[in-house]
C-alpha cells in the first residue's frame, strides 16, 4: 500500500511554490518551483512547478488532499473602517489582520467624501465595515456606508457592526450591486471583542470571490481548494501546533515570528493574561490568535531605514562590518531586493537587521505594564497580552531558516530587564521552522491534523546550529 | 414624575467609571449594579479611568448619560472641561452626573455643587447618596426621551 500524499500550493507573487508530503511518515517528499504566472495564465506557473516536483520526486503520486493558497496579485488587500480609533476601529483592524489581510488602509469616524474616494481608489479586495456596539452608535456605521456607496465602492464588504444598523447596510449595499454580507459585530458590547465570525465572512469571501478575481480558479481542475490567503497558513499552523488535538498532545501558548523581506509579522496564540496577581488589565481585550504586521520591519525592503534607525554607529559595532560595506550591502540589496546572503559579511548585516527586526516586532506585539500611582499606592496597569509565561517561541523566515545564527536573531525577541515593562516571552524554547512547515501545517490543519502535526514535530527543530540542505522548504513570498 | 419602567429604562445607556488615579471601585460597583437591576442598560469601566475613555465608550455605545465617580478628593481637577470634551466629541446633549467625594475637607454641600454645575454636569451628588435617589433623577431626566419614543 503506498502511503497518503498531499500536494501542497503557494500561488506566490514571484513564485509559484509546491510542496509534496509524505502524510503518514510526516515528511516532506520533495518541492518544485515554477514562475508566478497569475497576471497571465496560472496554470503555466502551475505546470512549470508540476514538472520541478516530478524532476524531484520522480513520478507524482495520487494526491489525496491537494490544498492552495494564495498571496498572489498583492495578497489580499484589506482597509477597515470603524468609529471610535481604540475601540471597533482597532477591533475591526485586528480582525482583517487575523484574516491574513494585508491592511492597506484603516479609518476611523466619520468618512468624508475624500476619505471615500480615496478608499475606492486603493482598490481593496475586501472591506470590513465596523462601528457601534450593538445596540450603541448606529449614525456613524450608516454614514460611512452611504458615503462608501456614494463613492461607488464595488468591492465586496464585510458589515461586522452594530446589528441595528447591519441589515439596512447590507440590503442599501446589495441593491448597488455590492456584495455585502453581514457577520456578527467585532464588538458586541464595549470592550468585548469577537473578531472569529468576522474573519469567518473573510475567508469567505476570499475563496469564493478573490480567488476567482485574481484568477487562481483557473487551474482549479488541478486542486482541490484554494483555503486561504499564505499568512493565515502561517496562523492556523500556529494555533493547531498550540492546541494540538485529542491524540497529539499540542505546545502550548506561543509565539510565532515570520522575518520577511517585506515585513516582520508576529502570531501570538495565548490568552495573554497578567502572569501575576494583582495586576489591572486595561484597554481592549486582544484575540487569542493575534497577528501583527511590520510594514516598516522588512529585511529587503526597508534595509535602510532598519540601519538608519538603530544608528550606524551602533550597527557597525553590533555587525562588526564598517560604514562603506554597509553602505555597499544596502546599495546591494536595493538593486536586487530578492537577494540571499552568500558571503559572511552579508550574513553578519543580516544577523544584525534581523535581531533589531525580531526585537521591535515582538515588542510592538507584545503587551506591557506600566505603573499608576494612586491615592492608595502604586498600581500595576497591563495593556496588551502578558507573554512573559509563554513557552515557545517558533522562528521562520530565509533569514532564520537558512541564516547562520537563527537563536542568536531570536533570542532577540526576548524579555529584557532594561524594558521590563515589555510582556515579552522570559524563558520561552526557540525553535526554527526551517522548512516552512507552520504553512503546510495550516494547509492541512482541517483536513488532516494529526498528520499535519506529526510534520510539524518532524520538521520544526529546536536549537538547531547546523545547517541543513535548502532543496525543501523554500520559504512561500508572504 | 413617574418612575419608568424596566423596559423604558432598557432603552437608556448610562456609562459609569471611577475617573482619575482614582482605585475607590467599589461604591461605583455597587452603583452600577444596583442601576443594571432596576432596568438600565449600563457600561461600566471601572477604577482608573481617563476622562477622554469615558468619552470613547459613550461615543461608541451611544450613551445617554455618562455617571462619573470620584472619591479621592481630586474630582474638581479631574472633571475640569469634561463637558467640553463631549461637546468637542460630538456628544452635546449627553447627560453628566458626578458623584463621590468630590472635594478634599469640609465644604458646603450647596458651593461644590454649584461648582460641578457650572463645570457643565447635569447632577452632582454628595457622599452618602443611596442609590434609589440616582434612579429617581434619572427617571426624571429621560421621562421626556422615553414619553418621546415609547
Amino acid at each position: 500500500m503506498t502511503a497518503d500524499t498531499a500536494l501542497l500550493i503557494d500561488f506566490g507573487s514571484t513564485y509559484t511554490k509546491l510542496r509534496a508530503i509524505d502524510l503518514d511518515a510526516g515528511k516532506i517528499l520533495g518541492a518544485g518551483q515554477g514562475p508566478s504566472t497569475v497576471t497571465s495564465d496560472v496554470t503555466i506557473g502551475l505546470d512549470a512547478a508540476l514538472g520541478d516536483l516530478e524532476d524531484a520526486i520522480g513520478h507524482l503520486p495520487k494526491f489525496k488532499y491537494r490544498l492552495a493558497s494564495s498571496s498572489a496579485a498583492g495578497g489580499l488587500a484589506m482597509i477597515t473602517v470603524g468609529l471610535v480609533k481604540e475601540l471597533t476601529a482597532e477591533a475591526a483592524r485586528l480582525a482583517a489582520l487575523g484574516a491574513g489581510a494585508k491592511l492597506i488602509d484603516a479609518h476611523a469616524y466619520k468618512l468624508t467624501d475624500k476619505d471615500a474616494a480615496g478608499i475606492v481608489a486603493k482598490n481593496p479586495d475586501i472591506l470590513l465595515l465596523a462601528g457601534g456596539t450593538d445596540g450603541g452608535n448606529e449614525e456613524t456605521i450608516r454614514w460611512n456606508a452611504e458615503k462608501l456607496a456614494q463613492a461607488k465602492l464595488a468591492c465586496p464588504v464585510v458589515i461586522a457592526g452594530n446589528r441595528n444598523a447591519a441589515d439596512d447596510i447590507a440590503k442599501d449595499l446589495q441593491a448597488l450591486g455590492v456584495d455585502a454580507r453581514i457577520a456578527e459585530n467585532v464588538m458586541p458590547e464595549f470592550n468585548v471583542l469577537d473578531v472569529e465570525p468576522a474573519r469567518a465572512a473573510i475567508r469567505d469571501v476570499f475563496i469564493e470571490r478573490i480567488v476567482h478575481a485574481k484568477g487562481i480558479d483557473r487551474a482549479q481542475s488541478r486542486f482541490d481548494a484554494v483555503l486561504m490567503p499564505t499568512p493565515t497558513a502561517v496562523m492556523e499552523g500556529a494555533r493547531l501546533l498550540a492546541s494540538g488535538t485529542s491524540k497529539i498532545k499540542g505546545l502550548g501558548p506561543l509565539v510565532v515570528i515570520d522575518v520577511g523581506g517585506a515585513t516582520t509579522d508576529v502570531h501570538s496564540i495565548a490568552e495573554g493574561k497578567p502572569a501575576q496577581g494583582g495586576v489591572l488589565q486595561y484597554g481592549l481585550p486582544e484575540p487569542f490568535a493575534k497577528r501583527t504586521v511590520e510594514g516598516d520591519l522588512g529585511m529587503r525592503h526597508n534595509a535602510r531605514t532598519i540601519v538608519e534607525t538603530i544608528g550606524a554607529d551602533i550597527f557597525s559595532a553590533r555587525s562588526g562590518l564598517d560604514a562603506s560595506e554597509i553602505e555597499t550591502l544596502l546599495q546591494t540589496i536595493e538593486a536586487d531586493i530578492e537577494r540571499l546572503p552568500n558571503s559572511v559579511t552579508e550574513t553578519s548585516f543580516d544577523t544584525t537587521l534581523a535581531s533589531f527586526a525580531v526585537a521591535r516586532a515582538m515588542k510592538r506585539h507584545a503587551g506591557r505594564v506600566e505603573i499608576k500611582q494612586s491615592v492608595t499606592g502604586p498600581v500595576t496597569v497591563q495593556y496588551g497580552k502578558d507573554l512573559t509565561d509563554v513557552e515557545t517561541i517558533i522562528g521562520t523566515g530565509g533569514v532564520l531558516a537558512h541564516g547562520e545564527n537563527p537563536e542568536k536573531i531570536l533570542a532577540a525577541a526576548l524579555f529584557d530587564h532594561d524594558e521590563a515593562e515589555s510582556l515579552r516571552p522570559k524563558r520561552p524554547k526557540l525553535m526554527v521552522d526551517q522548512a516552512y512547515a507552520l504553512y503546510a501545517v495550516g494547509l492541512l490543519a482541517d483536513a488532516a491534523p494529526e498528520a499535519a502535526l506529526r510534520f510539524a514535530h518532524n520538521n520544526i527543530h529546536t536549537n538547531i546550529i547546523e545547517k541543513k540542505g535548502t532543496g525543501h522548504g523554500r520559504t512561500p513570498t508572504a | 414624575m413617574t418612575a419608568l419602567t424596566k423596559q423604558q429604562r432598557a432603552s437608556i445607556t448610562l456609562v459609569t467609571g471611577v475617573i482619575g488615579a482614582d482605585t475607590h471601585i467599589v461604591g461605583n460597583r455597587i452603583l452600577s449594579m444596583a442601576l443594571e437591576k432596576e432596568g438600565f442598560n449600563i457600561v461600566t469601566l471601572g477604577a482608573l479611568t481617563p476622562a477622554e475613555d469615558f468619552i470613547k465608550a459613550a461615543i461608541e455605545t451611544a450613551a445617554d448619560a455618562i455617571l462619573v465617580s470620584s472619591l479621592y478628593g481630586q474630582g474638581e481637577l479631574d472633571c475640569r472641561g469634561f463637558r467640553d470634551m463631549c461637546i468637542e466629541a460630538g456628544l452635546d446633549d449627553i447627560v453628566l452626573y458626578v458623584g463621590g467625594n468630590l472635594v478634599v475637607g469640609k465644604q458646603a454641600w450647596e458651593e461644590v455643587e454649584t461648582r460641578f454645575t457650572d463645570m457643565g454636569f447635569d447632577r452632582a451628588f454628595p457622599p452618602g447618596t443611596r442609590t434609589p435617589d440616582v434612579v429617581e433623577k434619572l427617571d426624571t431626566d429621560f421621562q421626556s426621551k422615553v414619553s418621546g419614543t415609547a
